[in-house]
């Protein structure tokens, strides 16, 4: 009787090791998010061209990258192959962060573009006035030695706005993003070339303060 | 008195390594990009000297070593390239002799390397150089990378490959994999074997 009930008990269990539960639970499959305006409606400041390929190559490579780096992360249960991942995932899980942010924190030329409201008030406030905001922050995002990204960010701590920047993809960690600024030369070397600086200046027409001002507002202070 | 750095002239015209590397690219990236490395050490080691404290000068430390290496590294890639035969050049063509041997012995084939080269050189996450360097210590052939404009410290630079965007994009766009591939037609490899034979000691190889 022993025997048959230990027979029927192991059956059992080896019909629920065939179902082969994961380790981790799969990957969400990430998704290129589609971009808020047409392709040439950042124009004259951020070209078609430029748009096109910065969203359906870039963008795209990153999600491409960031999927593939899940589902091998997913797959493993061996701590140094997972820590042989790492930076895939930051590299691309950072790509597709900040360029959805970047996307919405872009809009074209209009209302959008103009601060009001409560971040106006603290951009005043942290940074003496609108114009100094902007050239602060255009001086340190030019700055940036290789590839990376220019924030304004809001550092929780110190309940301040403050110009911070990230290298390569690596995403703003150390504050609440409240405004991104690619400074990787895909981002503006085929239409600017070397004149960061006409980049930089140019790309205020098109920052998207409305954005901007959600997320500030949203921020628990 | 620090010395004060200036541009090295290119060894070719900027139209020389065309169609593989454009006019345009090269006359931006050398009177503007390299330029700027060129004007921005000379800043910082007139600031260094004049600097009072080791805080003062630690913090220049990052300017120097970022256009610096800017101006090293661009020095050393101008003159790993070259026009290939049809513009008169010997771009693209490695003779047989010690790099070409100990490139067989240390990859397998030039095939190979070229391969491991430019895999390695597309991953790079950010701006970046990928080098065929020689490691001293191991006497190898070894394919090594750096960030930003971090020069290669750890082996004898033979080939540098820049894969900042500024090198290729307005001809290759994001195709990186084809600029990686074109360059092979004007990698100046008797350039590489003078430094590899420097690097190596001369005599038996």
């Amino acid at each position: 009787m022993f025997t048959v009930t230990r027979s029927i008990a192991a059956r059992g269990f080896s019909r629920i090791a065939e179902r082969r539960i994961p380790l981790v639970m799969a990957a969400s499959v990430h998704t290129l998010p589609s971009l808020p305006y047409a392709y040439d409606a950042l124009e004259p400041y951020i070209s078609q061209e430029i748009m096109t390929l910065h969203h359906t190559k870039h963008h795209q490579a990153y999600v491409n990258g960031l999927n593939a780096a899940e589902e091998k992360y997913a797959k493993t249960s061996d701590v140094r192959e997972r820590i042989a991942l790492q930076s895939a995932l930051k590299f691309n899980g950072g790509g597709h962060v900040n360029h959805s942010l970047f996307w919405k924190n872009l809009a074209p030329e209009g209302p959008t573009n103009q601060p009001k409201g409560a971040l106006k008030e603290a951009l005043e406030k942290d940074f003496g006035s609108i114009e100094s905001f902007k050239k602060t922050m255009n001086g340190i995002t030019a700055a940036v030695q290789g590839s990376g990204w220019g924030w304004l960010g809001y550092n929780t701590a110190l309940k301040k706005l403050e110009i911070v920047t990230t290298p390569n993809q690596d995403p703003l960690i150390s504050h609440i993003p409240i405004i991104g600024i690619d400074i990787w030369e895909h981002a503006f070397y085929l239409q600017y070339k070397n004149v960061k600086p006409d980049y930089l200046n140019a790309i205020w027409k098109v920052i998207n303060f409305e954005e901007a001002e959600k997320r500030f507002q949203a921020i628990d202070k | 008195m620090s010395q004060t750095h200036t541009l090295p002239p290119l060894p070719y015209a900027y139209n020389a390594l065309e169609p593989y590397i454009s006019e345009e690219i090269m006359t931006l990236h050398h009177t503007k990009h390299h330029q700027a490395y060129v004007n921005g050490l000379n800043l910082a080691e007139s600031a260094y000297i004049t600097a009072s404290s080791p805080k003062e000068r630690i913090a220049l430390q990052a300017a120097l070593k970022f256009n610096g290496g800017g101006h090293i590294n661009h020095s050393l890639f101008w003159r790993n390239l070259a026009p290939s035969p049809k513009k008169g050049g010997n771009g693209g063509v490695l003779k047989e002799g010690p790099l070409k041997a100990a490139i067989e012995r240390d990859f397998g084939s030039v095939a190979n390397f070229q391969t491991e080269m430019n895999t390695t050189t597309a991953a790079i996450q950010g701006s970046g150089w990928g080098w065929l360097g020689y490691n001293t210590k191991t006497k190898k052939l070894e394919v090594v990378t750096t960030a930003n404009q971090d020069p290669l410290l750890t082996h004898a630079p033979l080939i540098g490959i820049d894969i900042w965007e500024h090198a290729f994009y307005l001809q290759y766009k994001n195709v990186k994999p084809d600029y990686l591939k074109a360059i092979w037609n004007v990698i100046n490899f008797d350039e590489a074997e003078k430094r590899f034979v420097e690097a190596a000691g001369g005599s038996k190889l």
